[in-house]
């Protein structure tokens, strides 16, 4: 049979129904094995979409059979796709090299239940990504949520615990922000798919509940993707969880959330009221330049390399909330693009940090000195990362901070203070890559590691794989900058 | 301004009181227990509201039996989305509970202010 | 009349919220969030949400409670009666509630049928659910088959709390923890007793009640899960959670779970199979209304078991826990 028109379906419940079963493999390794499987099959799927729809194509399907807006409708396009890659592809890529990393930091008893809470996690983000009703993306957040609160309470130091806690209590008032929002939209429309919920939202003749409704959704979502002030969960939550599921969030977790802001707010608002175009830039646009300047300061003088690199994590979603936050074509094709590429740089990042943690237990930048005599391969991997973040040309994030740039420049009289604060916040990242690159290859070193030698050759392969992918999507950008300008036309088609 | 209208309005403002409270409790406490507690009545106050719209005047439970298909019934469908909203609810502060227990197992306290100190 | 009770019972609603933030023992708040959850249920009622009334009653004022007093067992009692010292909080809250009572000023008047929202999908739901599945509960409709992979994510997020609740209490606990004394439950107490042994049976019945007859009245898988946890849950403080273990072992449980998101997720995939779309009911069977209604109560098993097994499992997590001294 021709499972293609199954495709957005099976993006979803492969993950999710795998989840059961996974607890069941005891064996030592069984659950990884399966867990392992399943991520890259979900991978697969991914892609096969991905390719099918930088061709044109845009996938629908019914859930039930019940056609929309009866019953829930899922919906696959340029900008969906891009998400789904970067989740399944995290998720995928961490499990393939983390094998030896998460054995040293889960016991083996709570194993599969910790792979069970990776693909639930996983199902979760996807069918975030491939929803197109509010009330099934609350649904589906919920289950990322729960997952990934599992995952990081994983994490070998109590101090997982608080932070944990932190980002459940957080996240939860973001979704619950969320659902108000959605209940108020509805209260004045009677639908809840947001296609439907365009074209009926015109028609409303009180908007306050509407205004309101914007409102809400916006916060709750800022919350869950940790915009800038209402960041402080994430840290913390990055800093303690084990090192793969780092790896995992990092890369994807909160760019979910902003696909939310971005599809609900330009879906169903864009369009229907002249004055969402300017409350939108006018709200996110400071938060997201404070954002980039005082994160990428902290990110400075922080002394964790973990929490350094999350601080980072709070200034690159500055930059892809600025893109934005103009409403126009090339500030959203940067956007979806930085999306993609400071996915692949945080990702193997992240990866080169779990491989140095194989032999230094103390992540503090100050103990890290001179790892790279000890670790010269994965420390390399993690310069050639680190340059991509800051976005040195020939690199994946050089594109999209010169995209960035460029749709910067059209924003009318105070482009010029637009562009000088990306590039001060550029300066800025590379004063912090600069001074993790110093310590390892310049310091001398200050703890012996605990045992000599490179990390284990899975992790170091895919942490080289990723590293050299930021250089590849650098030279070669095409499919990835396909992907983001068709979901900008897609999201702008809808202001025309 | 007859009974019933005061009744709507009266609903809302209630669920914006207790969704108030609920996140009071959240933010200014900082006992962990207690924070969970505000955010299950701050989850509560969204049900009221989506439960609230759901009445239609003169209807009754949307169960149609036999002979009453004539009737006005209420709007089944935020009734659906609250289940769910429901079980959502109880299954996050399940997972907060254990984190609080586990917490508490480690620090000797589930007091903010103590916790932040002991580390 | 029964407006000026729902008034009654909406400014009791709000009266109970202040109080329990208000008291410094939490087991007075829990106590007091359980009442809350029985005031709102009430409400639910008044404004015709049977369904939700009897989920929000077995669910929030029964499990919730049970498992929060299980979590005050294994931490304290007692909050310190400080808050945190932060202005701003006031602040963000007064602006919030604001803006919503802002809002409210247009919001449709209640019950008024020519709102918005009973305009668009909410006839459509009514006139359809006889034809499509010729059965009266209409809630039960939406939530099996027209909203099915809503209610399918809704048991994976109870599964992802289950062994969110399992993993996260699965580390050994500290040095020096003893079981609490209460572990061999009421054994001793009379009254609990016999009015509990009495009552044992007739909840598990009403569950069933619920879980099999969901398509005709209130009711469905959720509220039979919750239903019958609850009645395992008052054998378990009656009996003892070891007791309890012995009936129904923790295996048996996650099997349950397992079970029962394998049965909801199976269903939707041998409708793939049989030619149809994911939880698309119709193919499974020649006549389409049969074939509905047998989907429909298939999904409500597997979710009636899920939730029953997780909660359970949720619960002996917390019970079986010994205590940090």
């Amino acid at each position: 049979m021709d499972l293609t028109p199954h495709l957005p379906a099976l993006q979803v419940i492969v993950p999710m129904l795998s989840a059961p079963l996974i607890v069941l493999l005891k064996p030592r390794g069984l659950a990884w094995a399966g867990a392992t499987a399943v991520a890259l099959l979900s991978f697969a799927v991914a892609l096969n979409m991905a390719i099918a729809i930088s061709d044109g194509a845009h996938y629908r399907y019914d859930m039930g059979g019940w056609a929309a807006p009866y019953g829930i409708e899922l919906s696959v396009g340029a900008f969906s796709s891009l998400i789904l890659l970067i989740v399944t592809g995290a998720a995928a890529t961490a499990l393939l090299a983390g094998r030896a990393s998460i054995d040293s930091q889960i016991e083996p008893d709570r194993q599969p239940m910790f792979y069970a809470a990776w693909l639930l996690a996983l199902a979760g983000l996807a069918g975030i990504a491939v929803s197109a009703d509010a009330f099934n993306i609350f649904v589906f957040m919920e289950i990322s949520s729960l997952a990934s609160y599992v995952l990081i309470a994983g994490g070998p130091n109590r101090r997982a615990l608080p932070a944990v806690f932190k980002y459940l209590v957080m996240g939860t008032i973001g979704a619950t922000f969320y659902l108000i929002g959605v209940g108020l939209v509805y209260m004045m429309t009677g639908t809840l798919n947001l296609a439907d919920m365009e074209a009926r939202v015109g028609a409303v003749d009180d908007i306050n509940p509407i205004l309101v409704a914007a409102g809400f959704i916006t916060i709750g979502l800022a919350l869950k993707a940790a915009v800038f002030p209402l960041h402080v969960w994430l840290p913390n939550a990055y800093t303690h969880s084990p090192h793969m599921v780092t790896v995992f969030l990092a890369a994807c977790a909160t760019k979910v959330a902003i696909y939310v802001l971005i599809r609900f707010d330009f879906f169903v608002f864009q369009s229907n009221f002249d004055w969402h175009g300017s409350h939108f830039s006018s709200f996110l646009m400071p938060l997201g330049l404070l954002g980039i300047l005082v994160a990428s300061a902290v990110a400075m003088f922080e002394g964790h390399i973990k929490r350094l690199l999350a601080m980072s994590s709070v200034a690159q979603i500055g930059y892809i909330i600025l893109g934005a936050s103009f409403v126009t074509q090339d500030g959203l094709t940067a956007s979806a693009a930085h999306l993609f590429n400071h996915a692949l740089a945080k990702g193997g990042l992240f990866l080169a940090i779990a491989a140095l943690a194989c032999h230094y237990d103390d992540l503090r930048l100050d103990r890290l000195a001179g790892a790279a005599r000890s670790m010269p391969w994965t420390s390399a991997a993690l310069a050639i990362c680190g340059f991509s973040l800051v976005g040195v040309p020939g690199t994946a994030g050089f594109i999209s901070k010169w995209l960035l740039i460029d749709a910067a420049l059209d924003q009318g009289p105070f482009a010029w203070l637009l562009v000088l604060i990306i590039l001060a916040s550029s300066l800025m990242a590379l004063a912090y890559v600069w001074r993790i690159v110093e310590t390892l290859y310049k310091k001398p070193a200050v703890v012996q590691p605990s045992s000599a030698g490179e990390a284990p050759l899975e992790l170091l392969l895919i942490t080289w794989l990723i590293a050299l992918a930021n250089i590849g999507f650098g030279l070669f950008p095409q499919f990835p900058l396909n992907l983001a300008s068709a979901a900008a036309e897609l999201l702008m088609g809808h202001a025309l | 301004m007859n009974l019933l209208e005061l009744l709507g309005y009266f609903n809302y403002w209630v669920f914006a009181i207790v969704l108030m409270v609920g996140l009071y409790t959240v933010i200014a406490k900082i006992n962990l227990v207690k924070k969970l507690i505000g955010l299950s009545i701050f989850q509560s106050a969204v049900f009221l509201m989506y439960i609230t719209m759901d009445k239609v005047e003169g209807g009754t439970a949307p169960i149609i039996l036999k002979g009453m298909e004539g009737n006005v019934f209420s709007n089944p469908l935020p009734q659906v989305l609250i289940l769910t909203a429901i079980v959502v609810g109880v299954s996050t502060l399940a997972l907060g509970l254990a984190i609080v227990v586990r917490i508490y197992e480690s620090y000797g306290t589930i007091e903010e202010d103590e916790i932040l100190d002991a580390d | 009349m029964i407006i000026v009770f729902a008034l009654f019972l909406l400014t009791l609603l709000v009266i109970t919220a202040l109080a329990i933030v208000q008291t410094t023992n939490l087991f007075v708040a829990v106590m007091l969030t359980s009442i809350f959850s029985l005031l709102m249920a009430s409400n639910f009622f008044i404004l015709d949400a049977a369904d939700v009334a009897l989920t929000e009653a077995a669910v929030g004022a029964g499990i919730t409670t049970v498992i929060f007093l299980a979590a005050l067992m294994l931490t304290t009692e007692h909050e310190k009666p400080h808050l945190s010292r932060r202005k701003l909080n006031t602040v963000v809250i007064t602006i919030l509630a604001s803006l919503i009572i802002y809002a409210t000023f247009d919001k449709p008047r209640l019950g008024d049928p020519d709102a918005p929202v009973h305009q668009h999908l909410a006839p459509w739901y009514l006139e359809k659910t006889p034809e499509y599945m010729d059965f009266p509960n209409v809630v039960t409709a939406i939530l099996g088959s027209f909203r099915g992979y809503d209610t399918l994510g809704e048991v994976f997020v109870v599964f992802a709390a289950c062994i969110g609740v399992l993993f996260i209490l699965g580390v050994k606990p500290p040095e020096g923890s003893t079981y609490n004394p209460y572990r061999s439950g009421l054994k001793h107490h009379l009254i609990p007793q016999v009015v509990g042994r009495l009552l044992i049976p007739f909840l598990v019945l009403f569950g069933l009640y619920v879980q099999f007859h969901g398509e005709y009245s209130p009711g469905g898988g959720f509220q039979a899960g919750a239903l019958i946890a609850s009645a395992i849950i008052l054998y378990a403080l009656l009996e003892g959670e070891a007791a309890a273990l012995r009936a129904v072992p923790r295996s048996v449980l996650l099997g349950l779970v397992i079970g029962g998101a394998t049965l909801y997720g199976g269903v939707g995939v041998v409708c793939i199979l049989m030619g149809g779309n994911f939880l698309e009911y119709t193919v499974l069977l020649d006549n389409p209304v049969a074939a509905q209604q047998t989907g429909i109560i298939l999904i409500e098993a597997g979710v009636g078991m899920a939730v029953c097994g997780a909660l359970l499992s949720i619960f002996h997590a917390f019970a079986a826990r010994p205590m940090r001294v």
